[in-house]
């Protein structure tokens, strides 16, 4: 199908809007009444038609807004992206994975032809046409990292495994659930863990890592992560939480079907063949309260996840002091009824509101 | 579970080749080159990765992990180099006696454990008889980026000296050739002493080798992180035992032969594993039940978890006893 591109914005106005298209493919994270944090991980190797887990590296209509959104970041804040010197070949990687992903599996958008280490480039949407050579910085406008991650949705780390450990050596991070790449860069998997609650003591962290240092070539995982954001912002930085964290206390009844967004991150890990790095994108999903709703199981749901987290988790996700909103206006979609077991919408089978 | 649950298969994943080329380089070792049968180029890869090659021997299949020698920047090849070991349990055997061009053959994505550390100022290769594979790939890396290398490479004989006349005259400065049977010896502690701040060591031999310099580095102040070494464990032959898989829920028996992994594999247990050598701990196995010793070879679980007997690697080690039952 062909993508028709949204012009929006993530900030001042907030005109970012979803179709209809968009709403469906949602990927909602919960998939059963309840949530906590578990080892979550599946393999990464496509998903059903249309669905935001069927390509390697989901495009959709937002791709054009969010790009200029992260050309602002960027242009204000050069230090969300990063790249520690030993990093660079990780970079071409990236690079190479994301050009070769895209352009096979959205030829009508990306092409790439490669002659050698001569390579070209087209990325229409973008309207980019660009001839380079791979492996020489020199014909690129700025590092491999940037360069691709600047035509790609979704945050960026690339971690250096070494030591039986990960590190986070090089990342490009805009879009961020408040975490900061200019603080984390350097440190190691628990380091960078270390204000996440109940994880670490459930052992989470630590079998995740081992399943993380074992991903292998040619056989990429992903997993969900999800928290809530006040307003469409796609940076929810700390670096400009005076900016974000002050617009959590604009909620009333009336404003908070448009205005509160469930936020998903859809998390992929795939190794790197010549630098043996990681490559950890991490895609973000925004969707309206009022948009959720629309499909019935998702409302149900959605309200008896968010009444029964423990309260560890709504305190570091930040929405503790507008979980009683949120659940006055959630509860006017929740009639009881079971839900259906997995995370799909499942329109046609299951009951409407009986409210 | 998030979205559209698939069940993993174990171990990497595959490539179907043809070879192209078995080339005896002396005595006891022989390259064996690998293009794809589907015409395609192979997967970039980094040096220091090994691939598992599955040799259809009979009705026997058996996995073997190869370092990869090719240059990592030709995609038009694979190969490995394969020492013959009359001892063995019969994989580099029937790599000599039975692989011929035209063959086709299966070998796993590349998959790597040792390899190079790119912050290193200096990278210092310590090499021992056919341990000088992946220092062949990670050469031909670091020659293609301008990396600082060195190589000191202990073979017996200069007859058995496996591309040690092609490294020396490629790279007459930076690689240094000691032969046993000319008493020369890899004088460890003055180059350890003599390195810039920032170097790595990097060590793939015989487990004697390996072990000196980790202990010469140790006793010399080098940090752990800046020391590297690969070393794949065969499998060992052992008495057979019986062992109780309950999530299965079958028993069965472990030959002499084979190893605990590869008779799960043979009753159709679709078991985790990558490296088959006891480094990656993708086989990790909890144990329920066991009376009896364990036989623990892996480089993967602690001292600990060895002590504990509730855990086991079933790629390399074994156990000698009355009951064994595991949680698989
Ligand atoms: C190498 C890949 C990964 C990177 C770079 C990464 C990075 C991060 C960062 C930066 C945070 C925010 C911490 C903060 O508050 O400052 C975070 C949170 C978290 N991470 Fe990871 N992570 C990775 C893999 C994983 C995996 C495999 C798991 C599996 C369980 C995981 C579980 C979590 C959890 C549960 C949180 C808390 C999220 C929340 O409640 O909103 N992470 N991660
Ligand atoms: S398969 Fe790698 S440790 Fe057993």
């Amino acid at each position: 199908m062909t993508i028709q591109f949204n012009n929006e914005t993530f900030r001042d106005d907030y005109s970012f809007r979803n179709s209809d298209w968009a709403i469906k493919r949602f990927p909602f994270p919960f998939h059963e009444d309840s949530y906590m944090y578990s080892v979550n991980m599946e393999q990464h190797r496509g998903g059903p038609e249309g669905s935001v887990y069927e390509k390697r590296f989901d495009v959709d209509e937002h791709y054009l807004s969010e790009m200029q959104d992260r050309a602002i970041v960027l242009a204000e804040d050069p230090l969300r992206c990063q790249s520690l010197p030993h990093m660079t070949l990780a970079g071409w990687d990236t690079l190479e994975l994301i050009m070769v992903s895209k352009s096979e599996d959205y030829p009508e958008l990306f092409e790439l032809h490669r002659d050698g280490n001569r390579w070209r480039w087209v990325n229409k949407p973008m309207k980019i046409d660009h001839t380079f050579t791979f492996l020489d910085e020199t014909t690129l406008p700025c590092g491999p990292l940037e360069y691709i991650t600047r035509q790609t949705q979704g945050d960026f780390a690339v971690l250096d495994q070494r030591d039986e450990m990960l590190w986070m050596d090089a990342g490009m991070v805009t879009t961020q659930a408040d975490w900061s790449l200019d603080f984390d860069i350097g440190m190691n998997f628990f380091e960078w863990h270390a204000p996440v609650p109940l994880a670490h003591e459930m052992g989470i962290f630590k079998r995740a890592l081992k399943f993380l240092l074992n991903v292998q070539q040619g056989a990429p995982a992903r997993r969900l992560n999800w928290t809530m954001t006040v307003n469409p912002l796609l940076d929810t930085s700390p670096e400009n939480y005076h900016k974000w964290g002050i617009q959590k206390t604009t909620l009333t009844p009336e404003n908070i079907g448009a205005k509160q967004h469930l936020r998903v991150e859809l998390q992929t890990f795939f190794r790197l063949p010549r630098s043996n790095a990681l490559l950890f994108p991490i895609r973000c999903y925004l969707i309206a309260f009022q948009d959720i709703v629309t499909v019935p199981k998702w409302g149900r749901r959605l309200h008896r996840v968010v009444r029964d987290l423990p309260e560890e988790l709504a305190t570091y996700k930040g929405f503790i002091a507008n979980r009683p909103v949120m659940l006055d206006y959630l509860s006017q979609y929740d009639d009881g009824l079971p839900t259906s077991p997995g995370v799909w919408p499942d329109l046609e089978t299951e009951p409407p509101l009986a409210k | 579970m998030s979205a559209a649950p698939q069940k993993a298969k174990a171990g990497a994943e595959k490539i179907a080749v043809t070879v192209s080329a078995v080339v005896p380089l002396n005595d006891l070792v022989t390259r064996f080159e690998f293009k794809r049968t589907d015409g395609a180029e192979f997967p970039p890869f980094s040096a220091g990765a090994h691939t598992v090659v599955e040799m259809q021997d009979g009705d026997r299949t058996r996995l073997n992990p190869y370092s990869l020698m090719s240059d990592p920047a030709d995609r038009s090849i694979y190969a490995i180099s394969v020492r013959r070991d009359d001892q063995g349990r019969g994989g580099s055997l029937f790599m000599h006696q039975k692989v011929k061009v035209g063959d086709a053959m299966t070998l796993t994505y590349p998959v790597n454990l040792f390899s190079l550390d790119l912050r290193a100022k200096k990278h210092v290769f310590f090499a021992g008889g056919i341990g000088i594979t992946p220092f062949k790939a990670m050469i031909a890396q670091l020659e293609q980026s301008n990396g600082n290398w060195e190589l000191h490479y202990a073979c017996r004989t200069p007859a058995l000296g496996t591309y040690a006349d092609e490294l020396t005259n490629a790279y007459p400065n930076k690689v240094h050739v000691y032969y046993d049977d000319q008493n020369q010896v890899i004088p460890l502690e003055d180059l350890l002493d003599g390195q810039p701040l920032g170097t790595h060591v990097y060590v793939c031999g015989p487990t004697g080798m390996i072990d000196w310099v980790h202990a010469t580095a140790a006793a010399h102040g080098w940090p752990s992180e800046n020391v590297h070494s690969e070393e794949f464990l065969a499998p060992q032959p052992g008495k057979p035992f019986e062992v109780r898989l309950c999530q299965s829920d079958i028993t069965i028996q472990v030959g002499e032969h084979e190893s605990l992994l590869e008779a799960m594999e043979r009753c159709g247990v679709d078991a985790p594993f990558l490296c088959r050598g006891g480094a990656c701990g993708q086989c990790e196995t909890d144990v329920v039940e066991a009376e009896g010793d364990f036989v623990h070879r892996d480089h993967w679980l602690d001292d600990e978890d060895h002590a504990s007997g509730k855990k086991i690697m079933p790629c390399v080690s074994r156990f000698v006893g009355k009951t064994l039952v595991l949680d698989r």
